[in-house]
Order: structure tokens, then sequence, then C-alpha cells
């Protein structure tokens, strides 16, 4: 296939100025950004943990933005309490507040954990969080009528280093790295849990990863799991610590797991991860894999649960296999050649990138806003015979997306619904996935992961696809 | 049922119930640590005023997250321009934090006016900005006289106080734009609209009316805003200000400095309407004007009220909880409920003071719970205690709201849907109805009869 050399063109207005973003040698700022804070991560990584409510070390504002930045992708009640500094905190420090919100979460909420995540306000400062915690640990405040005192974790999450999906690993990390092995040896004879890392996927996913373990018969603990805590069923009461999330001893216990699985082929080049951790720590076998999106991708985890466990994939997902196959085979001519745009998390960019190319659609444009050098030798690692098709951006903004983008003559957009505008100039369909999405229902409910995920994925991309064609078409055929 | 909620001591004075006697509301302080507040922050304050400003460059300075958060998030509406849609932000790295942000500032107000041509700039500080020691004021004058438009800093930084002087910064900023336009044909009956935000295109509704009757209105600030309109706006002779809690500071300045008194207003609800619309003519002492009023009022009365009355016969005698940022929207609030047949329980602001609140309890029904900065587990509570159908609140509380199976109203910036004005309170009981009415209910855990499935496995038992 020929790909066009993109030509500079801004949609926004006309300009003769060079590309946005930081990608110049003097950076100069970011327009409308395809990334968040990293705070937003730690957030999200920390709904994940049965019980645990997040606490942001700074300002109310970054709560409550978060929060309702959440709120309006996952559509559930996300509390995330703030140490609420003031002017005074900012010039004597911030223990007093911090210690403060302990008891108040405390009192309000009674939290087998406080996950701590500093701002950039309170890392400017560069306050001493570990030392704060020792001190409100050492002084035993007594809140007897609340029951024993919650956990307290503790990472660093500076909103001008890295993006959310780094505060969300480093969550991760911290988690594992705090509790980890904090627990008796695994009892003999019983098979420990797989540790299971999926980075940032949808509450389907998990509740999906949590299906194929439970029906393949492979104990399994997976962190973060918000799979009920964001989206769950209507409630009675209000719940203060909505049910569900990998308890403290679920973490505890994966010191002894037979093996880590680590989702995440950009992440795989970091050198300090959870399953890092456990394999320098713990001496567990440590599995960096893309996320299981296509078939290759899934192959590759499935085939490596399958060494982990010592059991076979079970028949029913050789069926689905079997299926995703015949549904290339049965679109492959309405997807064959088409170009698509795809943006958003490095390692959700990868992997679309990776399984699109297996059904003849070209990621002709893969772009990030994070930046590590890693997403295009991940992407061809994978899928090489992508080499020479695609142009990979990271640290990219959505003007740096949309510059030059009409020329690359795309047939659609897969991210997040920060892209609409974009499709809409350009004239053609986004298919929503990943985070935020925030005009559509249901983006909880939006599965990726193995094949089942990459099925509803397919199926969606394939009827944009058809919708278009039909819906461009003059004659108007109810039959394709 | 909800004896598992607690509440924290310290915010016991901050909660009050109509009829009970007890003391002021206590209010105007820094959120407790820990509370999980539904405020923001100062730089909230801020962005909110001054976002609709549609021809303006709005550049966030410091790390991401603040800009990423308020990017085309809300419903102001632009018949122009919609470059005050965009997310700008000097996207601070560490290299910055510890260097200083200054030149990064610069160059990207450079690219970012010679890309866009924007008729002014505003820098929001955010928390960090004081911190790293930023000139911005500096760089603000230096990038002005370099490209010859008003560069305007906002001294924003998220911890140095809460959302209302958020609000303050902001009107301080536009401000600074006053008074820089030619007036000359600025006739004498003129107002200018403070403190609308031309949600779903409100600005343009209720400035409608005033020019029905023959009222110039020369700036809407900041709805549908235009810095040209702000620079001139002292030319008008009368200020209503409809988001008193946010408006009240710039209003002020124009009467101290320019001499223009000012109304406080409402656009919501019938009464409310009709008053500011009774208002702007009582304050132009003319005849004709009143009489273009009254036949207004009395023309979209009439034609509203049938199916208002239609949707209250299913309304009448339900109960609401109101949470919302200020308390003037509050206090309309209360009226149109009660236009729609139905009982304020739970009423609340983030930013209320002493004599909102005192307001609220005159207002309200005996039993009506009053709350200054609430968070989730209060308002839950209270929700559930008060039984209530109906929560209008904004994207926050929604999902308090519909995880509990209580009807919803969003009444904030996100909103898609006009509800100021006589038609936008049509909008609003036909959403307050068709959620209040909606069958889901009959299927939510705190309201369902038992299913219907354990009813046959018992008779299958049985």
């Amino acid at each position: 296939m020929e790909t066009t050399q993109p030509t500079p063109l801004c949609l926004v207005s006309p300009s003769t100025t060079p590309s946005g973003g930081d990608s110049g040698d003097a950076p100069s700022g970011s327009s409308n950004p395809c990334k968040l804070c990293t705070p937003l991560g730690a957030c999200i990584a920390f709904k994940g943990v049965a019980g645990c409510v997040p606490l942001l070390h700074g300002s109310q504002g970054c709560s409550t933005y978060i929060r309702r930045y959440c709120i309006s992708h996952y559509r559930e009640p996300i509390d995330i309490a703030s140490s609420n500094f003031s002017e005074d905190s900012a010039v004597f420090g911030g223990r007093r507040n911090l210690h403060l919100s302990i008891d108040n979460i405390t009192r309000q909420y009674r939290p087998a954990l406080v996950g701590i995540a500093t701002t950039c306000l309170s890392e400017t400062m560069g306050e001493n969080v570990p030392m704060m915690l020792a001190e409100y640990r050492a002084e035993e405040r007594s809140l007897p009528e609340e029951g024993e005192a919650p956990e307290l974790v503790h990472v660093s999450t500076p909103s001008f280093k890295g993006t959310h999906v780094d505060g969300f690993h480093a969550t991760v990390r911290s988690l594992v790295n705090t509790f980890a092995g904090k627990t008796e040896a695994h009892p003999a004879g019983v098979v420990a849990p797989v540790a299971l890392f999926p980075g940032m996927v949808s509450p389907a996913d998990l509740r999906h990863l949590r299906t194929v373990f439970g029906l393949w018969g492979v104990p399994v603990s997976i962190l973060p799991d918000y799979s009920e805590t964001l989206d769950g069923p209507s409630w009675a009461d209000y719940e203060r610590l909505p049910a569900g999330g990998t308890t403290l001893d679920e973490i505890r216990g994966m010191a002894w797991a037979p093996g880590a699985v680590e989702f995440g082929c950009v992440l795989a080049g970091e050198s300090k991860t959870a399953g890092a951790i456990l394999a320098e720590r713990f001496a567990v076998r440590h599995h960096r894999l893309g996320l299981p999106i296509g078939l290759r991708e899934t192959d590759r985890f499935f085939g490596v649960v399958e060494a982990i466990s010592g059991r076979e994939v079970p028949e029913l997902f050789e069926r689905e296999r079997g299926r995703l196959v015949d549904s290339y085979v049965d679109g492959h001519k309405y997807l064959a050649g088409r170009r698509a745009v795809v943006y958003g998390e490095s390692d959700l960019v990868a992997a679309l990138a990776i399984f699109l190319a297996e059904t003849g659609v070209t990621p002709v444009l893969c772009a990030s806003g994070e930046r590590n050098g890693r997403l295009e030798p991940a992407i061809l690692a994978a899928a090489p015979e992508l080499a020479g098709k695609i142009q990979v951006l990271e640290g990219s903004d959505f003007t740096d997306i949309s510059e030059g983008i009409a020329s690359l003559a795309p047939d659609l957009l897969i991210g997040s619904s920060k892209g609409h505008k974009l499709a809409r100039e350009l004239g053609i369909p986004l298919v929503r996935c990943g985070f935020p999405i925030h005009d559509r229902i249901g983006a909880q409910r939006i599965q990726h992961l193995c094949y089942a995920g990459s099925q509803q994925l397919y199926d969606r991309i394939a009827n944009a696809l058809l919708e278009r064609k039909q819906d461009g078409s003059e004659v108007g055929y109810s039959y394709l | 049922m909800n004896s598992d909620l607690n509440l924290l001591p310290s915010r016991s004075t901050s909660i009050t119930e109509v009829g009970a006697g007890g003391g002021a509301v206590v209010c105007g302080k820094v959120s407790l640590a820990g509370s999980v507040s539904q405020r923001a922050c100062v730089f909230c304050g801020s962005r909110v005023v001054l976002y609709p400003i549609a021809d303006a460059l709005h550049v966030v300075h410091g790390p991401i997250g603040c800009a990423a958060y308020t990017w085309d998030i809300r419903g102001a509406r632009s018949s122009g321009p919609q470059l005050f849609r965009n997310s700008f932000s000097t996207d601070l790295q560490e290299l910055d934090v510890v260097y200083g942000g200054e030149a990064k500032l610069e160059r990207t107000l450079n690219k970012l006016i010679d890309r866009h041509h924007p008729k002014a700039a505003f820098i929001y500080s955010t928390c960090i900005v004081g911190l790293i020691g930023d000139d911005v004021g500096a760089v603000c004058k230096r990038v002005s006289a370099a490209k010859g438009i008003p560069v305007l800093q906002v001294q924003s930084e998220g911890f140095k106080g809460t959302k209302k002087d958020g609000y303050k910064a902001a009107c301080e900023a536009v401000f600074r734009l006053i008074g820089t336009g030619d007036t000359a044909s600025i006739g004498p009956h003129s107002i200018n609209l403070l403190g609308d935000f031309n949600i779903a295109g409100e600005t343009w509704l209720v400035r409608e009316y005033f020019e029905r009757i023959g009222v110039e209105v020369v700036a809407t600030i900041t709805g549908d805003g235009r810095v040209d309109d702000i620079r001139r706006c002292h030319g008008a002779k009368l200020n209503l200000v409809q988001c008193a809690g946010s408006m009240t500071h710039l209003a002020k300045r124009l009467q101290d400095d320019h001499g223009i008194p000012f109304k406080k207003v409402s656009f919501f609800g019938i009464e409310d309407m009709a008053a500011a619309l009774y208002g702007a003519a009582e304050f132009f002492a003319d005849a004709v004007l009143m009489e273009r009023a009254r036949e207004i009022v009395s023309g979209e009365v009439a034609r509203i009220m049938p199916q208002l009355r239609a949707w209250r016969t299913e309304l009448e005698g339900r109960k609401a909880a109101i949470y919302v940022g200020g308390a003037f929207k509050a206090f309309s609030l209360v009226r149109a409920l009660r236009t729609l047949g139905m009982r304020t329980a739970l009423v609340g602001t983030q930013t209320g003071d002493k004599d909102d609140y005192e307001m609220l309890r005159e207002m309200c029904d005996p039993g009506t719970i009053i709350v200054d900065d609430s968070n989730p587990i209060e308002l839950a509570k209270f929700c559930l205690e008060q039984e209530v159908d109906l929560f209008i609140g904004g994207v926050k509380e929604r999902p308090i709201a519909y995880k509990l199976g209580i009807g919803f109203c969003d009444h904030n910036h996100e909103r898609k849907e006009a509800l100021a004005g006589f038609e936008g309170m049509l909008n609003f009981a036909r959403e307050v109805h068709a959620s209040v009415t909606s069958p889901v209910w009959n299927y939510v855990p705190r309201r369902a009869r038992p299913k219907s499935r354990e009813t046959t496995r018992e008779g299958n038992a049985a």
C-alpha cells in the first residue's frame, strides 16, 4: 500500500506556524491535550482496591476536577478526598492538613486503605509525605469509635512529570511494593493466584478477564480491579465504599504468585513496574505482554496462562477465537485498505494498531500524549508488517494530530471522545474506546480485551465503515 | 436505615433544619480537609467566569491537568468565534518547575496569538506558578506590547482562597478591559447582562426579551462574550447581575469607577424572570418600557402555563433536593419548584453567605435541611431521610441521585439545555417531569416492589 506524506494543515485556522505540542526544539505548551494529569491515573487505580478512599495531597480543585472528569466517564459516584491546601499550608507545609484529612476520611468512610497521591503543589513544595505518614502512624491518633485504623499508602504523582498513565502504573507499583509479601507464606498444596496487572482497561474488560480465569479454573488476583467499584449496580443505600476491588490480602499474597502477567508493550520498557518488583523481591516469574487485543496478542496471553497454570486453553475460548477469525473473513473486504487514525494511551494505541494490522486496516497515524520513545518500536515489534506504513506521534496533542491528517485520507478515527471534533471536521466516523468517553452511555462497558473484546471492537469498526458507506450512498441499499 | 452514614462532628454547624431553631449556618470557610467537598478551587472560579468570552485566548499556565479538565466541557455557546472551546496550556514540565516557566509561557503565548489572532488573552495562574516565582505580569506586559492586544493575568492559584476568590480574580481581569472602548453610540435605555453564561443559548433568550421591551444590551458578560463589547460596557446605564455570587464584584467596580448602578436579578423561573424585566423597566422610569414588559410577561406566561399546569398535576407534592454553586440560583429554584407544586426538602450551596442562608430559611418550609459546602455522604443521607424524588445539581451530584434511585436535573454549566427565561422554565419543567415520572424508578432497589422472580420461586417452593 502507498502512504502519503502529510503536508502541514491546521484545522483550527490557517497558519504557517510549525507544529504545536512539544515536538520542536523549544517546547511551547499544549493545544487540546491528548493526555491527563498524573494524579488522575492514581485515583482510578486506587478505586480498584477494596475499601480504598483516594486522597489527593494538594488543592481542593484537583480532587473535584478529577471526580467530575471520571464521573462523566464511569457514571458512578467517585469520592476522592483532598487535603485542601490553603495559603498557610503552602507556606508552612501540609502536614496538619494531611493528618486531619486521614482522620476525617476515617470518620466518614471507615476505609481499609487511604491511598495518598501528591499533586503538583505538594510536589513543588517538596512535601515529605512518607515522613508525615510515619508520624501519623506513630502518633497512634486513636479514633476508637471508628474501629481499626486504615492502612496508608503513598504514591508520588507530580503532574508536571508524565501523564495519567504514569500515575496509574506508579500507584499499582506502590501498592505492590508496600503490601506484597506482608503475609504468611502461601499454604502448601493450594494453588496461589496468578498476579495480573491489566493496566488502564475498562470495568467490562476486568470482568471479562475474571470470567476468562474463572472458566479456565485458574485463580487470579487482578490489580487494580475496579470492575465493580466503577460499574456497579443500583443501590438501596449509599455505599460509602462501593463493593468490589482487589483486597489488601490479595496484594499481600501476590508475593507467592506462580507468575505475574503485566499488560502493556510500551510499559514493558519500564524497569520498575509492579511485575518487576514481584520478580525482583519474590522471584515471581514476570511475563510482559501487550494488551491482548486481536488474535496475535490474545494468543500470546492465553499461551502464557497455559504455561503458568499447566492447563490447556478451554474449548470455549478456542471457539471464541474461531469466531473472531471467521468475522475477519466475513468483513475483510469492507476493511481492506482502510486507513485509521488511532490516539490515546500509548499501550492501547499500540494494541489497537497491532490488531488493526491483522484485519487489513492500516493505522496510518498512531498518536499518544505520552512521550517515552517506545510506542513505534512496540508496534513494529509485534506487527512488523506495518513498517514504513505508519506515522507515530508521541507527546502529541490534538493540534498535532489534526495537522496533516487530511492528507492521510483517513477513513475513521479510533480513540476517546476527545477526537469527536476532528472526526466531525473530517466527516469520518469515530469508534469510541479507551478513556475518556464523555458523550455516550456505556463507556465503562466497552470491551477491548481477549477474543471476545476484540470481536466487539471488530464489529463496531466494520459497522462504522458500513454505516458510512450506506449513509453516503445515493441509492441507500438496506442490503449490503 | 442510614445510621451507617456518619457525619463529621465539625460539620454540624454548617447544617440546619428550618423551624428547628439554632444559630446561623456557619459558612464562607475553607473546606474541611478530608471532607470530600463538592467545591473546586480558585482557578475553577476564574475559569468558569471567563470561559465564555469567545474571541479571547484562554491559556492555563501550569501542568496539564487544569487545562485538560476544563476543555470544552461546558454548554456556553457563542454566536461567532469558537476559540474559547479549545484548551491551551503551557503544560509545564519538571525542568520548567526547576528553572521557571516564564520563557515557555512567552513562547506559548506568541505562538498561539500568531496562530489564532485573538482579541485579548487571559493567562490563568495555577497552583505552582506562585511557588516557582514566575513573573506572569511581566510576561503579559511584554507579549501585550509585542502583539498589540490586551494580555491579562488572572491570579487564580488554586490554593489561594476559595472558588469565590477565583470569581473576584476573574472580575478584576475583566475590569482591566473595561473603559477602553468607544461608548458614543450607546443609548439612554442601555444595560449590561452580568453573570449569565449563555448555557445552551440562555443569554440569547434573555437578551431578546430586553430588546423587545426597548432596552439596548451593550455587553453580555460573559455569555457569548466579546472583548470589544466588554471594552465599551461602561457606557451602559444599568448592570443586571444574574449570578450574584460571581459577578457582584465586577458590578461594584463598575459602580465605583463608572457610576453605573446595578440590580441583582435572576432569569430562572417565571417570577424571577418577570421581576428582572419589570425591574429594568422601572429603573428607566419609562411607561412604554413597562407596558411592553407586561405584554411580554403576560404573553409568555399564557403561552407556557397550560403545559406547566398539566405537568404540575403529576408533580404536586413531590420533594426535591437542591445543591448548587451559588445561593441566588438556589432561591430561584425553590420558587420554580413551587410553581410546579414541588417542595424543597434539602437545599445547599458551595458558596452561600450568612444572609443567603437566612433568606433560604425564610423561603423554605419547616423541616427543610439547609447545608453549606456539603459532601456526598451528607447529601446522600439527607436525600434518603427526606425521601426526595428529585435532585437538582451538577455532574458531581448526579451519580449520588441516580445510585439512590432519585430523579435528576442538571442545573450546572455542563448542561446543554436552556433553563433560563420563560422558554427555559418550560424546558426545566419538562426535564423535571420526565425524570421524576420515569418508569425506571419502579425497578431500582430503593423503591422497587419485591422482584417478581422471587415471588415465583416462593410459589414453586410452596
